[in-house]
């Protein structure tokens, strides 16, 4: 009661703060930013794609702010977001000439383009590296460099995706081309029925884990089953806006890490069979929410009453500002409230007794 | 039966159709079903009276219509053509499918009442009985508490369910209570027309006997229209002032019941009397 | 206050876009507009829903009071202050009829305003039949239809259950005869202030983005039947150990010490004036 109910609420988050502080002061190291940025490049992938906004520098800052809670880091991403204009909106970035990293099809062994295995932690063995603890950093990234020097460049090719393939063959549903002005989720209140361009960039700032769980209760059979990786990509893809002073032109920006997946289903075409594609796209390399993500939104096409086919379940629970910001919210006081509910039982005891 | 009275609903040219339908259609269909479009036909141009007092049985198997036409009537489904007519719904001039879903949701309330065989679907199982009645009267715009309870205990004595047992929640009654719930649910506010789909379907035959008898008491104490579905002719014979004889969608017989078992005309009807012999 | 961010935090686009939601609320009391919610640097659940509208409306010669629970000195209500205090060059003031803005959570000020005043309420859920229907979609549709009879059947079930109503706070009223609305989780108590104020209400839920509205002398009606009241918190016997208040909402304390169980004023600013009066 004391933090609140009276007074010394200004006082008590001032000490609070204070305390932070020495939470993050534990070692006279400093946590340099060039480290998280170029070292946990999964974690800042993984906050810069749940707080939709790429910017691996301030990732890495906010990270360090937090002492890397994924959550909090998010939370700072997005707030700062919020104070900043929106200047221009980029053209639609094209997948079919991503640089590609890592390019693999659990479908087909062959497929045009080839399959890429690129860096996974998929083959390795879990096992700790004891000799990380004192590691040669400099040596490591003269090796890695001196690497990279001997291999001859390749220039990439445009590779279409998998899908293209069975399209052609008239084997699988697509949905229609739509070049319309996509729904904002940032700037409005999600809508039911979805568009599905909501429903897309929904899931792609999801909450991982959230994701991650709800697609494996469609696996376990809460849900249509296992569905097949038709094609998982990662690589860079290349952002240009407009050039307003010249119709028709537009200026390169830069590039952005993306992973793209499809995985296909089985579904009832009358009656015969066809398949089903899903799609995931998500910000850096987060390979199990791609998949995910791939894996819900065939779901959601799909009538029934698993949790995972449910629209507003499945949209409206995943953001991760929303879900801790809702769940800390507990924290607070509800002293009105909760003498309100007392009020209410007491109420109803007091007539059982008369 | 005094024939020449105003029904209290009138049905004509009900049609439920699954598919585009084509021009075979009609000629050629195999059970509900064309074989060159792949069309259901799950009900095909119904046509019937239910009089005041009266109660019409509907016989047949599954898959004859007599499911798609309650359901019609109930709006959980829409027809694909065919008008409707309630006595007390614009006095009996405008079809009942081309409502508002606020007039619909009138009609479901107040003129019309059903009891599914399904006790999960006219039942909030989780609510006391008591809630259960109080809901279909709170929907039809009171707002007086006491009164909404006097009518449940009312009801409740009506189906023969002690009033003691009005706080409890139908999830813990037995299939027969759970029915004889949905039937006083469905008479909350006197409507002129109870539709029954299958209420008996699934229980044991003492109980079954036991809700037959308890829905001939209450037509004859509430004087209430019945529109009685049932697989089981033995049900209807019961019951049904008349009886209408349904097959793969369409009526192939209809007459009073004592008539349809004594010279039943259509031999899919013949059968049915002579199973029940 | 930081020059590096706009003033009031949000840029000038977002606040417009938020004031003509704000508008619109206005304009058709008791009704959820859906908006473009801003992430703030606070949390979601956290109030962000009325920091937006305060942000959107605060300028230069306002001044701000903000409370949580009653009390200024929460840390929550701190928190907020420090918030917009470091956005803007408002003044902060405990004395309600001192504010021209005061945002809140879960109370109503004791002092009556005036119409030169904006009350902003933080709501966690604004959906009122929320309780009773977990899907958008679907609520959407009854309000629009005025399907509100299953939240009246879910007051009814606590008084056949408990033979009284048991919502405490969030307690739903009607708004000018056509929308159900949450007035937030104030205490059953501050309900009556809503109905014909001379202030303007304004509910703001960041997290749900929706904003609603209850301008002056507009009519807020608690939920009731006919014959059973609309009943607010009892503290019959009870009155305030610091002012002696017998007429406001009282918190309930525990002397950890004694284990004695005492009651002080949930507004701490009115019990302080009570006292110096």
């Amino acid at each position: 009661m004391a933090y609140v109910a009276v007074s010394g609420g200004e006082e008590a988050i001032e000490a609070s703060i204070r305390l932070l502080e020495y939470y993050r002061s534990g070692t006279d190291k400093d946590l340099d930013l060039e480290v998280i940025k170029e070292k946990m490049g999964l974690l800042v992938d993984r906050v810069m794609s749940e707080a939709g906004l790429y910017s691996k520098a301030y990732a890495a800052l906010a990270l360090k702010q937090c002492e890397g809670s994924s959550d909090e880091a998010v939370f700072l991403l997005r707030a700062y977001r919020s104070t900043l204009k929106r200047d221009y909106e980029t053209l639609v970035a094209d997948t079919e000439h991503m640089r590609i990293v890592r390019r693999i099809s659990a479908a087909f062994k062959d497929i045009p383009g080839g399959q890429i295995l690129g860096a996974t932690y998929d083959y390795t063995h879990r096992l700790m590296n004891f000799a990380l603890e004192k590691e040669d950093a400099q040596g490591l990234r003269d090796r890695m460099e001196q690497m990279i020097i001997e291999q001859t460049p390749v220039q990439p090719e445009p590779c279409t995706r998998v899908s293209e393939e069975l399209k052609k063959e008239g084997l699988i549903d697509s949905y229609e081309e739509n070049n319309g002005q996509p729904f904002d989720i940032t700037q409005n209140l999600l809508e039911f029925p979805a568009s599905r361009s909501a429903r897309l960039q929904t899931l792609s700032r999801a909450d991982t884990g959230f994701l991650s769980g709800l697609a494996y209760s469609v696996l376990r059979g809460f849900g249509q089953v296992h569905p097949t990786v038709g094609e998982l990509r990662s690589g860079y893809v290349q952002l240009e806006v407009p050039y307003l002073e010249e119709e028709g032109e537009s200026l390169w920006i830069g590039e952005i890490m993306l992973t793209e997946v499809e995985v296909f289903n089985e579904a009832d075409d009358k009656e015969q069979l066809k398949l089903a594609c899903g799609y995931g796209a998500v910000m850096g390399r987060n390979e199990n929410k791609a998949i995910a993500m791939a894996v819900l939104d065939h779901e959601l096409d799909t009538e029934g009453n698993y949790p995972a086919q449910n629209e507003e379940f499945v949209l409206l629970h995943g953001d991760s500002l929303e879900m801790n910001g809702f769940i800390s919210h507990l924290k607070l006081p509800h002293y009105v409230t909760f003498q309100s509910k007392l009020d209410a039982v007491r109420k109803t005891r007091r007539k059982e007794h008369d | 039966m005094k024939l020449q009275e105003v029904p209290v609903l009138s049905v004509r040219g009900l049609t439920v159709r699954y598919g585009d339908g084509c021009p075979q259609c009609q000629d050629s269909l195999e059970k509900n079903r064309c074989p060159y479009c792949g069309t259901v036909w799950a009900a095909n141009d119904i046509s019937l009276d239910v009089y005041p007092g009266e109660v019409l049985g509907i016989v047949g198997e599954s898959g004859s219509g007599k499911s798609t036409l309650m359901q019609s009537l109930y709006f959980d489904l829409e027809p694909t053509q065919g008008k409707a007519y309630l006595e007390n719904y614009c006095g009996g001039k405008k079809n009942i499918w081309e409502a508002s879903a606020a007039e619909k949701r009138h009609m479901k309330n107040t003129i019309m009442g059903m009891v599914y065989q399904n006790p999960i679907r006219g039942l909030r199982m989780d609510y006391s009985s008591a809630s259960n009645i109080a809901e279909k009267i709170i929907a039809a715009g009171s707002r007086n508490a006491g009164q909404m309870t006097e009518r449940a205990k009312e009801l409740l004595e009506a189906v023969e369910i002690l009033t003691s047992r009005m706080k409890e929640a139908p999830r813990n009654f037995s299939g027969g209570m759970q029915q004889r719930v949905q039937i006083s649910k469905a008479l909350a506010n006197n409507p002129s027309l109870l539709l029954l789909d299958e209420v008996t379907t699934g229980l044991d035959l003492s109980v079954q006997a036991r809700v037959l008898d308890l829905i001939r008491k209450i037509k004859a104490k509430y004087q209430i229209s019945i529109l009685l579905v049932s697989h089981d002719l033995a049900v209807v014979r019961m019951l049904a002032d008349r009886t209408v004889v349904m097959l793969d969608g369409k009526i192939i017989e209809s007459g009073l019941t004592d008539q349809i078992l004594e010279d039943p005309q259509h031999a899919y009807t013949q059968k049915l009397v002579h199973s029940l012999l | 206050m930081i020059d590096s961010y706009n003033y009031a935090f949000l840029d000038e686009g977002s606040k417009r876009e938020i004031r003509r939601s704000i508008l619109k609320a206005v304009a058709i009391p008791g009704y959820q507009v859906p908006f473009g919610s801003r992430e703030l640097p606070i949390g979601r659940g956290w109030g962000t829903g009325g920091i937006q509208l305060t942000l959107s409306l605060i300028g230069p010669g306002d001044t701000l009071k903000v409370i949580d629970q009653g009390s200024d000195d929460s840390v929550n209500a701190v928190n907020i202050k420090k918030f917009v205090k470091m956005c803007t060059d408002v003044p902060c003031t405990i004395h309600t009829k001192d504010a021209t803005i005061i945002q809140t959570r879960h109370r109503i000020p004791e002092v009556p305003m005036t119409n030169e005043q904006i009350l902003v309420l933080q709501v966690p859920i604004p959906e009122p039949l929320r309780i009773v229907e977990p899907q958008e979609e679907v609520t959407k549709k009854m309000h629009a239809e005025m399907d509100y009879a299953p939240i009246w059947l879910q007051l009814y079930e606590s008084l056949i259950k408990y033979g009284k109503i048991t919502i405490g706070s969030e307690y739903p009223c009607m708004v000018e005869d056509r929308y159900i609305m949450n007035p937030s989780p104030i205490p059953k108590f501050d309900n009556p202030k809503l109905h014909n104020s001379q202030c303007l209400y304004l509910f703001g839920a960041g997290r749900e983005k929706k904003i609603y509205a209850i301008p002056p002398h507009t009519k807020v009606v608690s939920l009731a039947f006919d014959d059973i009241p609309f009943e607010r918190e009892d503290f019959a016997g009870k009155r305030c150990r610091l002012c002696g208040s017998t007429d406001t909402y009282l918190d309930e304390i525990f002397d950890s010490n004694t284990g004695e169980r005492y009651y002080q004023c949930s507004d701490t600013s009115y019990c302080k004036e009570v006292r110096s009066r």
